[in-house]
């Protein structure tokens, strides 16, 4: 609400936080473009039927590893299954293990880091051992050693990466805590008697906002990465379900490689671009969140 | 230093012993039963009276501390089991091949420090510049191609396309090995296991750089009259050296994931293709196996980054 504190002068309410961050955002002209390329490619996971126009799953024994015509745009496999289909749908996959697999692991790594942060001491020391412990895994390892051991699906491939990939947000977390204690507000917070869960909680946590989500924003990336690989490997999500990496597996064929690229190059284009578009929001949100930037 | 070096082994032994609880947990999470994967194929026949005495032997039937006690003292002795595929010794299969990873994963390390470094340094030196945006730029892009794609996709131009460089193996059949010819197979999948750390290590480098060439003592170089090669070489460029030894370490469970996807591409026998060759077929000791040791190494490279990193800020050394 404008007032007029003396000469008829306007004061201008301050910026919300959310604003400020979507202002600065919308700055970087590569974040701004990658964030447009995944809604879109959000928006193609979510309306797969319409965009890919036929079934992915239907296996034409008339047109095995046809080149690209004008009854399928991107040819087909070696199953007569329709490439350009596959792909679409296969946005899907890619899609919900980046998001739910970040989701867990950044949701586990925050409450182990912001105990660890928290409390200090004996539950920090313990809590820091694990998250060496774990890091040691070569992650893509022990997540192929887990698949054999239970099976491949996307809710395991979901589950797994979520469930080993969260030390990382854990000592970020931590990492945050530990340096936000030694604020002011921490102080007086706690002189007011603001009982711990509410610390973390309504205090602490919400300043550690930014860096978390930068980090999940990276994280996702890597998600994709990492299903992509395992579904290359053939470890991924089974058959008959697409995945970028699982049609790419093919071209490990020499004959695939050399004369079908229109099998595995536009997959592996897909995963790239994915990526990368991750990787330009995740870049543009670090800068956007970033306090100590100069303002503006 | 001795004393630092001291505390670092104390500290790792914890996490030493994580490793193997997680490793044994697994063992037990194994469909099947584990003893199958710890005899010693050669005592002969498989029939059930020997199976049972061997579980007393392997102490299968006591409580599960004491067989955690007696399987780790089993592992120190290199005993890790046997194949329940091809029954050969766990120890034996990963030891014919942890050289040629090696071989790989270190030359990819030295690839991505000549080439990440300097280019990582040049991009802070001039700042904003065409090589400075290329940088950025590349390393994106290396970040986000994966590695099988950019690895399939560097066999068809320059194995397929332009012939400079075979397709895959580890020699070329028929010919004598020579040095040559195995440097030549380990071209394309030491770059691709490069990349995907040049990238990072560029940006670490050119940030680092940075904050070093703000400092005020690079200025006191300046000042001196030294030229800026001389300023920049030899006050700014070792300073900002320093965290990328942590940097460098952090890589490593990259690069040794990175490289079961590389050597299954280039048919390079190493731990990665032994380990898919595992998966496929359910072996689960061998897999057990597998993860342990790369955990192992994994720790024990970290652990000689934190020396390196001792040795070249004494500022550590007296925490």
């Amino acid at each position: 609400m404008p007032s007029d504190p003396g000469a008829g002068q306007v004061v201008r309410r301050q910026e919300s936080m959310s604003r400020r961050v979507l202002r600065r955002f919308s700055r970087h002209r590569l974040a701004v473009v990658g964030a447009v390329v995944i809604l879109i490619l959000a928006l193609v996971a979510i309306f797969a039927p319409v965009v890919a126009g036929r079934d992915p799953y239907r296996q034409d024994y008339s047109a095995l590893k046809e080149p690209p015509s004008r009854e399928h745009i991107l040819g087909t496999d070696a199953l007569g299954r329709d490439v350009w289909a596959r792909l679409v749908y296969a946005t899907r996959v890619s899609l919900s293990v980046g998001l739910v697999a970040v989701a867990i692991y950044t949701l586990i790594g925050t409450i182990l880091g912001s105990i660890a942060g928290y409390y200090g001491g004996a539950v920090d020391a313990v809590i820091m051992r694990m998250t060496d412990i774990v890091m040691c895994f070569p992650l893509l390892i022990i997540i192929i050693t887990v698949v054999a051991l239970v099976g491949a699906s996307l809710f395991n491939i979901m589950a797994v990466i979520g469930l080993i990939a969260w030390p990382g947000i854990c000592r970020l977390v931590r990492g945050q805590f530990l340096s936000l204690r030694e604020q002011d507000f921490v102080m007086a917070a706690h002189c007011l008697g603001v009982p711990s869960r509410r610390m973390i909680g309504s205090h602490l946590l919400p300043n550690c906002v930014g860096p978390i989500t930068v980090a999940a924003t990276f994280g996702m990336a890597g998600a994709i990465l990492t299903e992509a690989s395992l579904s290359f490997l053939g470890l991924g999500v089974p058959p008959p379900e697409p995945s970028w990496g699982q049609m790419l597996t093919e071209a490990q064929k020499l004959s695939v490689l050399a004369g079908m690229p229109w099998l595995w190059v536009p997959p592996g284009v897909m995963i790239a671009l994915t990526v990368l578009c991750v990787n330009f929001v995740g870049d543009g949100l670090r800068d956007a969140l970033d306090p100590q930037a100069r303002v503006g | 230093m001795g004393k630092y070096i001291l505390r670092r082994t104390l500290i790792s032994i914890p996490v030493l012993i994580g490793i193997t609880l997680i490793t044994f947990a697994l063992i037990h999470l194994a469909p099947g039963d584990p003893v199958t994967g710890m005899i010693d194929p050669t005592l002969g026949d498989f029939n059930p009276e020997m199976v049972e005495r061997e579980r007393v032997k392997l102490g299968l039937d006591r409580p599960l501390p004491v067989q955690y006690a007696m399987w780790l003292g089993r592992v120190l002795r290199g005993d890790l089991g046997y194949s329940m595929i091809n029954s050969r010794p766990v120890g034996e299969m990963v030891g014919e091949r942890i050289g040629s990873t090696l071989q790989l994963t270190i030359a990819a390390l030295f690839l991505s420090i000549l080439v990440g470094l300097p280019l990582g340094v040049l991009s802070a030196v001039k700042q904003y510049s065409v090589l400075d945006y290329l940088t950025t730029l590349f390393s994106f892009a290396a970040v986000s191609v994966p590695g099988f794609f950019l690895s399939l996709g560097l066999i068809y131009i320059f194995a397929l396309q332009l012939k400079w460089l075979p397709t895959s193996g580890m020699r070329t059949l028929g010919q004598d090995p020579t040095l040559f010819d195995y440097l030549k197979h380990m071209i394309m999948p030491v770059t691709v296991l490069a990349v995907s750390t040049i990238a990072p290590l560029a940006r670490y480098a050119r940030s680092s750089m940075l904050e070093v060439l703000s400092q005020p003592y690079v200025n006191t170089a300046r000042a001196k009259g030294l030229r800026e090669w001389a300023a920049i070489m030899r006050h700014a460029f070792p300073n900002a050296l320093l965290p990328l030894v942590t940097v460098i370490g952090l890589r490593l469970p990259g690069l040794f994931a990175g490289s079961v996807i590389v050597e299954q591409i280039f048919h390079w026998q190493g731990m990665g293709t032994l380990n898919i060759w595992a998966v496929m077929n359910q072996d689960y000791t061998t897999l057990m196996g597998l993860n342990m040791i790369a955990a192992i190494l994994v720790l024990v490279a970290n652990q000689v980054a934190d020396v390196a990193y001792a040795m070249v800020d004494p500022r550590i050394r007296y925490d």
